[in-house]
């Protein structure tokens, strides 16, 4: 452990590298701590499948990357009703299709569960959505496996100066996520959807009274969220890795990077995600691999300790 | 009803049934322990959950750590517990049946209050957290204490440690689990039926309704609080270091950690049951321990799957639980008395506490 402390300060060029490699990661973290934030933000629904959306997007791009044969028959019978084999779709290409499956598949989740625990106690919310990354991580391991996946970008990766490497597909995706998260914000400002989502956020009762459709505008925000967690996971599965049971590792990173910036404070969300890949993986490298995960739930500990610290001193000056 | 409502005949035949149980059907006897263990997780998440309005994710934490405490002792009064994990193993313990039970009896109460104390420096990180944040941290510790001691090599790290193997046949092994188990589930039963039958009770009820009114009543409200999680933790780490040495193997992430599994069965058991009730966690846990085992085998990999949906339903469609409902269908044998005129207008009372909820 203090062996690797003692080689960042030997070769400085490495903290070079785990500084870009923390903000490509961070910037996709942020953008699904977005889509959380917007969610908590709009209709009080702490959502605990988030990661398990990402995870989602991502196997859904990795599928789409390769030739699959689908074949759907009548079993006992030698009749197939679908005998197919997909194209191979580059990743890239496949996130406006990720997107819109996501969005529907989101617009089906709020249908179903999430409809009916709007308003409910704090705890059914996030109890219901506890069920859900259940059943989500089951099904993906039921139908994609247990092995970790990457889809691949088929990008070179260039050196910096000899020790520093950067894949062509972090930069392109560190854009990507860029571009995605300047589309949401244009869309909240000037949108008609966008003002009546923050019309609600503000006031449900008085955005009803004006002739918003709330319940219309909770399943669009939901949608609309899960869709941005597809399109983060089609990052996440071209830069990193992907695996069914990742997904409440990258709720609780939404969770640490909402918590410690806020609400509605979309400059911190994106400095606290940007920080938070930095310190994993700066974590990920002074104390092994196998504390990793411990780093990204240590911190949540950590932030809630410190949000705590706050509040108490703010309830003594009140006292 | 009278008859159930005798305590004799009820605690009589549940008496009854347990002792008959692993005699009548020896196969089974591993499974009526962990049955116990099960009450005993609902009774104690039910303290806070239920009774508290405190929403744990995280109560399995002390199961772990009472697990993983009672190892320590047991190995630790006769071997040097490094050398024995690095071994991983290869040292066999032999150890003669007073030693075993010297250090099975230490190594509980040593959890038991050990637990005791990690609930009070707990609670004093987690209960200035409200609602959501609460569940959401609890949750974290649990995590990360898996985490970590699957990275502590003092204990074995994440390949786990043997303890030491009971002296005597393996159907005495599973006969003395069980009476321990099931002693132990009865004694939580009737502590806290004893707890919430007094000033505590109703303290910690108050902590439900509204915690700023119970403080500003003058409740302690974060003494009563950390008493309660305490309390919990006690028998939740007893629980688990009887559990830990049935299995016999120890291993941080499915067995003592098991935050997905037993830590969510906790709460979907109370959810089950009716929580804030005495006997809703029993009857729970019953329930989810039965159709657990009945239908679980016949799933083939797809019990997860339903385990969720289990939740979802759960969760969204009968909160109430089996308790509640009865509660709710037939409130004059629990001594409620519904006014009609009131029931007739009480639509408008509602509404007040469902908006207050919303703008939280």
């Amino acid at each position: 452990m203090l062996d690797n402390i003692g080689l960042l300060f030997q070769a400085p060029l490495l903290n070079v590298q785990l500084l870009l490699d923390g903000i490509f990661v961070g910037a996709i973290f942020a953008l699904a701590a977005y889509g959380l934030a917007l969610v908590w933000g709009v209709m009080n629904v702490k959502n605990l499948a988030q990661g398990d959306f990402v995870i989602t997007g991502g196997y859904l791009a990795w599928w789409l990357s390769k030739p699959r044969h689908v074949e759907i028959g009548i079993p006992g019978t030698g009749i197939k009703l679908v005998d197919w084999v997909t194209p191979a779709i580059h990743p890239i290409l496949s996130m406006p299709l990720v997107i819109v499956v996501m969005f529907g598949f989101g617009w089906l989740v709020y249908v179903t569960v999430i409809r009916r625990v709007i308003g409910r106690d704090l705890f059914t919310s996030l109890l219901a959505t506890f069920g859900l990354a259940l059943v989500m991580a089951q099904l993906l391991n039921q139908m994609f496996g247990p092995e970790v996946q990457v889809a691949e970008s088929g990008f070179d990766i260039h050196s910096l100066g000899g020790l520093v490497t950067v894949a062509t597909i972090k930069f392109v995706s560190l854009c990507l996520a860029a571009v995605l998260a300047a589309l949401v914000v244009v869309f909240m400002k000037y949108s008609r959807m966008g003002q009546a989502i923050r019309a609600t956020a503000q006031d449900p009762r008085a955005a009803k009274v004006m002739g918003v459709d709330t319940d219309r505008v909770y399943a669009f925000t939901f949608s609309l969220n899960s869709a941005i967690c597809g399109a983060a996971g089609v990052l996440i599965s071209m830069i990193w890795v992907i695996q069914p049971f990742f997904g409440i590792a990258h709720s609780i990173r939404s969770f640490v990077i909402v918590t410690a910036a806020g609400l509605g404070n979309l400059p911190g969300v994106i400095m606290a995600g940007l920080g938070l890949g930095v310190a994993e993986l700066y974590a990920g490298f002074t104390f092994g691999a196998e504390l990793q995960q411990f780093t990204v739930v240590g911190m949540l500990v950590a932030v809630l300790v410190w949000r705590q610290i706050q509040y108490s001193r703010h309830r003594q000056a009140v006292q | 009803m009278n008859l159930v409502r005798n305590p004799v005949v009820l605690y009589g035949g549940i008496l009854a049934a347990s002792v008959a149980a692993p005699l009548v059907f020896p196969d089974y006897t591993f499974q009526f322990t962990v049955l116990w263990v099960m009450i005993l997780f609902a009774l104690t998440w039910d303290m806070l959950g239920g009774q508290m309005g405190y929403n744990s994710l995280g109560n399995i934490f002390f199961f772990g750590a009472g697990m993983y405490i009672c190892a320590i002792i047991q190995i630790g009064l006769y071997y040097d517990v490094a050398e024995y994990t690095a071994a991983s193993g290869e040292i066999k313990v032999d150890i003669s049946a007073p030693e075993y039970f010297t250090g099975l009896a230490l190594g509980v109460i040593a959890a038991a209050l050990l637990n005791t104390v990690f609930a009070a420096i707990f609670g004093w990180i987690v209960f200035g957290l409200r609602g959501p944040y609460f569940a959401i941290g609890t949750l974290g510790v649990a995590l990360a204490a898996g985490e970590l001691t699957g990275a502590w090599q003092y204990v074995g790290g994440g390949g786990g440690v043997a303890l030491p193997v009971y002296p005597g046949e393996p159907d005495e092994r599973a006969l003395f689990f069980y009476g321990l188990c099931f002693i132990m589930a009865a004694i939580t039963f009737f502590t806290l039926k004893k707890v919430y039958s007094g000033r505590f009770g109703l303290a910690i009820n108050a902590i439900r309704d509204d915690e700023a009114k119970a403080e500003g009543m003058g409740i302690h409200t974060n003494r009563y609080k950390t008493i309660g999680w305490a309390i919990s933790a006690f028998f939740l780490g007893i629980s688990g270091a009887l559990f830990g040495n049935m299995i016999g193997f120890i291993e941080p992430l499915e067995v003592a950690f098991p935050t997905v599994t037993f830590g969510i069965f906790m709460v979907v058991m109370c959810l089950l049951g009716g929580k804030g009730t005495l006997w809703g966690p029993v009857i729970g846990a019953t329930l989810f321990h039965a159709f657990k085992e009945v239908t679980w085998t016949y799933m083939l990999g797809w019990q997860w799957v339903a385990l969720g949906a289990l939740i979802i339903i759960l969760v969204v469609f009968f909160q109430q639980g089996v308790v509640g409902w009865i509660q709710e269908k037939w409130p004059e044998k629990f001594g409620i008395v519904v006014d009609d005129k009131l029931a007739a207008t009480g639509p408008e009372l509602d509404d007040r506490p469902r908006h207050s909820e919303a703008a939280q």
